[in-house]
């Protein structure tokens, strides 16, 4: 499979790449792993007539404690992640999940700036990226903006983003000791999720329950009013909207946002997951 | 578009089509046939080589995104007098293949996967490959390939370069 024709544009700043993006408009797409973009192109569904290849940009990829946040560098690769020091001591969850996506061949290109502005559902890094809060560094002809990660993702490969910025920066705060958990559930080990949940200090995010990642509010509120864990994670498909496919209908993804939410909340408070 | 690519040691310029994907790249400009497409969707690893010293699935990058890079496939493992790189030898002697169309892109991923981790232990072969997929062989003896040649030491995990060309 082959991707229909476009012109390819270097580019070695953020400032040339905004300008890139202003002077193509709409047509043009920023390409940085390519890990989703290009599979997309090779089965024709993108059509961009230029990419502008982001990946030169030297000082996009870092991970970096500044005051009580981290900030990571959009051109950050999976893998790179997955064995930061600093992110292992202040963020511990983004290293674990970084290592939960895909496999080594895709670690080794895809990015997080790549993952939040694809948008999809099923993606790891946004699931624990909207559990942790924090915002996405984004800019554009008219300079920098921050956008709040709860705002981030509107729906089915949906973003804040405009087609004229370019997401430079995500930051998080800094959890250091506290509890977290991930929980992802595949029937492959390569796999995207079926569903699943991150849960940071009482704030718990779905993967595949609707048609972006979303919080589970209902379970949040009932935590923070005191419910047990038990009952907290029965209330978590409240408010979801999941698909069905070849893996699983809609009950069954309940089941499962309910299950691997009491599962991630054990784990998160130091206690053993029970089994199913 | 022109691209310079060093493959096994050897840079070339070539002029190419943005959409050229490594793998076509590879095979019909370079004439290096080794590195097979599966499934051409990501999720076989039969395309699998090495990208500046990573593992990359060569059917989901474009040659330009290697311009300039250093790329090294299949052909590239065994020394200039045909002697059997660790790695290739491992899955001869441990039978880690048998129709033997998964083995350039398996290879590729233990070497790797070595050069990351240079003493797994069977799990950690299991997850390291899981981007690769073989319909023969049960993985059974891959996975001992994999240790048998980690075993026979740190030369396992070192990809040959232009050392060796150069010379
Ligand atoms: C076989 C396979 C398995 C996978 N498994 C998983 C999995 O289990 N879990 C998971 O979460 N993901 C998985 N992925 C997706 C992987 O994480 C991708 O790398 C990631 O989603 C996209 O990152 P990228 O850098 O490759 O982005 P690209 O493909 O380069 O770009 C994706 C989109 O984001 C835009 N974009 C990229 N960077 C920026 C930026 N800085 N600013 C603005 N827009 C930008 C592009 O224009 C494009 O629209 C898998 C992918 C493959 C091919
Ligand atoms: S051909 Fe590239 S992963 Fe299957
Ligand atoms: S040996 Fe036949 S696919 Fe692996």
């Amino acid at each position: 499979m082959i991707p229909s024709q476009f012109d390819y544009v270097r580019v070695q700043s953020v400032d040339e790449a905004v300008a890139a993006l202003t002077e193509h408009g709409e047509d043009a797409k920023v390409l940085a792993g390519g890990h989703s973009l290009l599979p997309i192109m090779k089965l024709r569904l993108a059509v961009p007539s230029v990419l502008i290849d982001i990946s030169g940009i030297r000082d996009l990829s870092y991970v970096r404690v500044e005051g009580e946040e981290v900030a990571i560098g959009a051109g950050t690769r999976h893998h790179e992640l997955e064995r930061d020091a600093v992110a292992a001591a202040e963020v511990p969850i983004l290293p674990y999940v970084a290592s939960q996506v895909g496999d080594p061949q895709v670690r080794h290109r895809g990015t997080i700036g790549g993952t939040v502005a694809h948008s999809d559902p099923a993606s790891d890094l946004p699931t624990a990226l909207l559990a942790l809060g924090g915002t996405v560094v984004v800019q554009g002809p008219g300079g920098r903006r921050e956008i709040p990660i709860t705002e981030f993702w509107l729906g089915f490969f949906e973003t804040a983003l405009q087609p004229d910025e370019l997401i430079v920066e995500v930051r998080v705060p800094r959890t250091g000791s506290a509890g977290w958990a991930y929980e992802k559930f595949t029937r492959r080990a390569n796999d995207w999720p079926i569903v699943a949940v991150a849960a940071v200090e009482g704030r718990v995010a779905l993967a595949n329950m609707a048609g972006s990642v979303v919080r589970a509010t209902a379970t949040e509120e009932a935590l923070a009013r005191g419910a047990s864990i038990e009952e907290a994670a029965a209330l978590a498909d409240q408010g979801t909207s999941p698909g069905a496919d070849m893996h699983a209908d809609q009950e069954y993804r309940r089941h499962l946002a309910r299950l691997l939410t009491r599962r991630a909340l054990q784990r998160a408070s130091g206690g053993a997951a029970a089994a199913a | 578009m022109q691209v310079s690519i060093t493959v096994n040691g050897q840079q070339r310029t070539d002029e190419v089509e943005p959409r050229l994907l490594l793998a076509h790249y590879l095979r019909e400009v370079r004439g290096l046939t080794a590195t097979n497409i599966g499934c051409d969707t990501t999720s076989c690893g039969a395309c699998t080589v090495i990208v500046d010293g990573l593992s990359v699935k060569s059917c989901t990058v474009l040659a330009v995104q290697a311009d300039g890079a250093q790329v090294t496939t299949l052909e590239g493992l065994a020394g200039p007098d045909g002697e059997l790189h660790p790695v290739q030898r491992a899955f001869r002697e441990e039978h880690g293949l048998q129709c033997g169309f998964c083995t350039p892109g398996m290879v590729m991923a233990a070497v790797g996967l070595l050069a990351d981790n240079p003493d797994p232990s069977d799990r950690e072969v299991r997850e390291g490959l899981e981007g690769n997929l073989c319909r023969c062989t049960g993985y059974h003896n891959i996975v001992r390939a994999v240790r048998s040649a980690a075993q026979a030491g740190p030369a396992a995990g070192q990809v040959p370069q232009v050392q060796e060309v150069e010379a």
